[in-house]
Formats: structure tokens, C-alpha cells, sequence
């Protein structure tokens, strides 16, 4: 199946009506989850900043799942030559980036009126700083490459160093000490949340993924249209 | 349950979040589907020439 989607005119064949659907499908989640996540009780602890939790858990766990999926196509990319892998690492990076920063911003903001400061040193937070750095720097790399060939190869390199940071990042709350708290969704005996805020944080986790995967059937397209275009150029140049 | 859009001595935090996730994704759209509608068109306009050169 990867190898019969691996040329892109069949892709298209599959994306480009999915489009639409995943456009209005992330759109009525996205308004749905928001009602929830202003509609959901406050924390007894937290108050109201609890509603960071809604946008700053998808951003984080989009963060994690993007990179993964960039390793694991840099990783076709590199050993089987497929035509589309490079393309789809590419166009889905800058989306990556975008959740991480988001990520890492909205923690400091939830991090300063809870925890009386912004950022810690600290083993989860240093991790998601490296992995959005990491983002920063495929995106760097790829664009300071002229030569696609060569660009894909180095790029795809780098892409699957840094899945050595994903264990890290989900795991660092186990591992060291901080501020930041562990994990109450994925542990024994089932999630420590509430229901009234699980609710509205499955919704918008939901409306995070069906987003990216429209913004990456998206992004991929361009990236087909300009590798189609930069084709027919060389093409008639020599002809 | 209501909606509750005072967030009282957090709204700072709270609204500072979510608007720089409205900004950045806001951006992040924009910028995919100009960047999709200007490619397409550039193809098209190439595929044109290219078809004229061939005539």
C-alpha cells in the first residue's frame, strides 16, 4: 500500500477529495472542543489556567507524533528511494515546528502564574526545547540545499537523529525530577483527570490530529506542484 | 454548565495562550494555502508555455 501511495499522481488521486472533509471535520471539532474546554469546571488547584491544558497538551503530543512520522518517512526516504518520502517530511516539518513552539510557549504561560516562573532547566522542558530545535534545524538544512537529491539525504540524517529525543521527552518526567507534572492520561488504572476536563481534551486532541493531517495533504500537494514545476522548467531549458 | 469566559486574574495567561495558538495556526493555514494556490498557478503557467513552445 505505502509503495502504491509512494507515486505521487496516485496520492492525489486518494488526497485531494479527502481535503475538504478533513478541513470541515477539523473545524467542527476544533469550534466543539473550544466550547468544551470554556464550558468544563474549573481546576480547585489551578483555577482557570487549567484551560491552557487544552491547547497545550495537542500542541505538545502533535510536537512528538510529527517528528516520529518524520523519522519514519526520512527513513523510506533513505533506504527505499520512495518518490514521495522526502516530500512528505518536508511538508510536514514547518507544521511540526509550528505545535512545538506553541508547546513550549503556552507551558511558560501556564508554567508563570503556577509555578512562579516561566521555564525550568529541567529534563522535559529541555528535551522539547532540543526537539523544536531540531525542527528548526531540518527546516534550515533543507532550505540551504539547493541540490533535492543531497537535501533529502542530509536532511533525512538529521531527522532520524533526533527521534533519539522523543523517548526522551516523553519519558523525562519519569526519569528526572520537575516542576512539570507527570503523566495523568496514559497510566495504570486509566487517566487521573476528571472526565469533565477528559472530555474537552480528547476533542481538541482530535482536532489537532484530523488539522495536521489536512495541513500535511495540503503541504504535500505544493511540494508536488513545485518538485512538477522545477521538472518542466530544467526540462524545457534543455529543450 | 454555561460558558465561562471570565478567567479573572488568569486572563492574561489564559487569553495570551490562546491567541498565540489562533495567531500561529492562523498563520500556519494562510500561509499553506497561498503557498498551494500560487505553485498550482506557476505549474499551470509553465504547462501553458510549455504547450505553446510546442506548437
Amino acid at each position: 500500500m505505502i509503495t502504491w501511495l509512494a507515486n505521487p499522481e496516485r496520492f492525489n488521486i486518494i488526497a485531494r477529495p479527502l481535503r475538504p472533509w478533513l478541513a470541515g471535520v477539523a473545524a467542527v471539532l476544533l469550534a466543539w472542543g473550544l466550547v468544551l474546554a470554556f464550558m468544563s469546571p474549573e481546576d480547585y488547584q489551578q483555577g482557570d489556567t487549567v484551560r491552557i491544558m487544552y491547547i497545550h497538551v495537542p500542541a505538545a503530543w502533535m510536537g512528538l507524533l510529527i517528528y516520529a512520522a518524520m523519522g519514519v518517512a526520512s527513513f523510506f526516504g533513505l533506504i527505499f528511494r520512495h518518490a514521495l518520502a522526502d516530500a512528505a517530511a518536508k511538508a510536514i516539518a514547518p507544521v511540526g515546528a509550528v505545535f512545538t513552539g506553541l508547546a513550549l510557549l503556552t507551558g511558560a504561560l501556564w508554567g508563570m502564574p503556577m509555578w512562579g516562573t516561566p521555564w525550568q532547566w529541567d529534563g522535559r522542558m529541555t528535551s522539547e526545547l532540543v526537539l523544536f530545535l531540531f525542527y528548526v534545524a531540518y527546516i534550515a538544512l533543507h532550505a540551504s540545499i539547493e541540490d533535492e537529491p543531497r537535501a533529502a539525504k542530509s536532511t533525512a540524517i538529521l531527522a532520524m537523529v533526533g527521534l533519539v529525543n522523543l523517548p526522551i521527552v516523553h519519558f523525562s518526567v519519569q526519569w528526572w525530577n520537575s516542576l512539570h507534572q507527570g503523566d495523568s492520561i496514559f497510566v495504570k488504572g486509566g487517566p487521573t483527570i476528571a472526565p469533565a476536563m477528559l472530555w474537552p481534551l480528547f476533542v481538541m486532541v482530535a482536532a489537532y490530529h484530523v488539522l495536521t493531517a489536512w495541513l500535511f495533504l495540503v503541504r504535500l500537494d505544493s511540494e508536488i506542484l513545485m518538485r512538477r514545476y522545477r521538472a518542466l522548467r530544467i526540462r524545457l531549458t534543455f529543450n | 454548565m454555561h460558558l465561562d469566559l471570565d478567567m479573572g486574574k488568569y486572563a492574561v495567561f489564559v487569553w495570551g495562550a490562546y491567541g498565540a495558538s489562533v495567531i500561529a495556526i492562523g498563520a500556519l493555514i494562510l500561509m499553506s494555502l497561498r503557498a498551494n494556490a500560487t505553485r498550482r498557478k506557476q505549474l499551470e503557467g509553465l504547462q501553458a508555455a510549455a504547450e505553446d513552445k510546442r506548437r
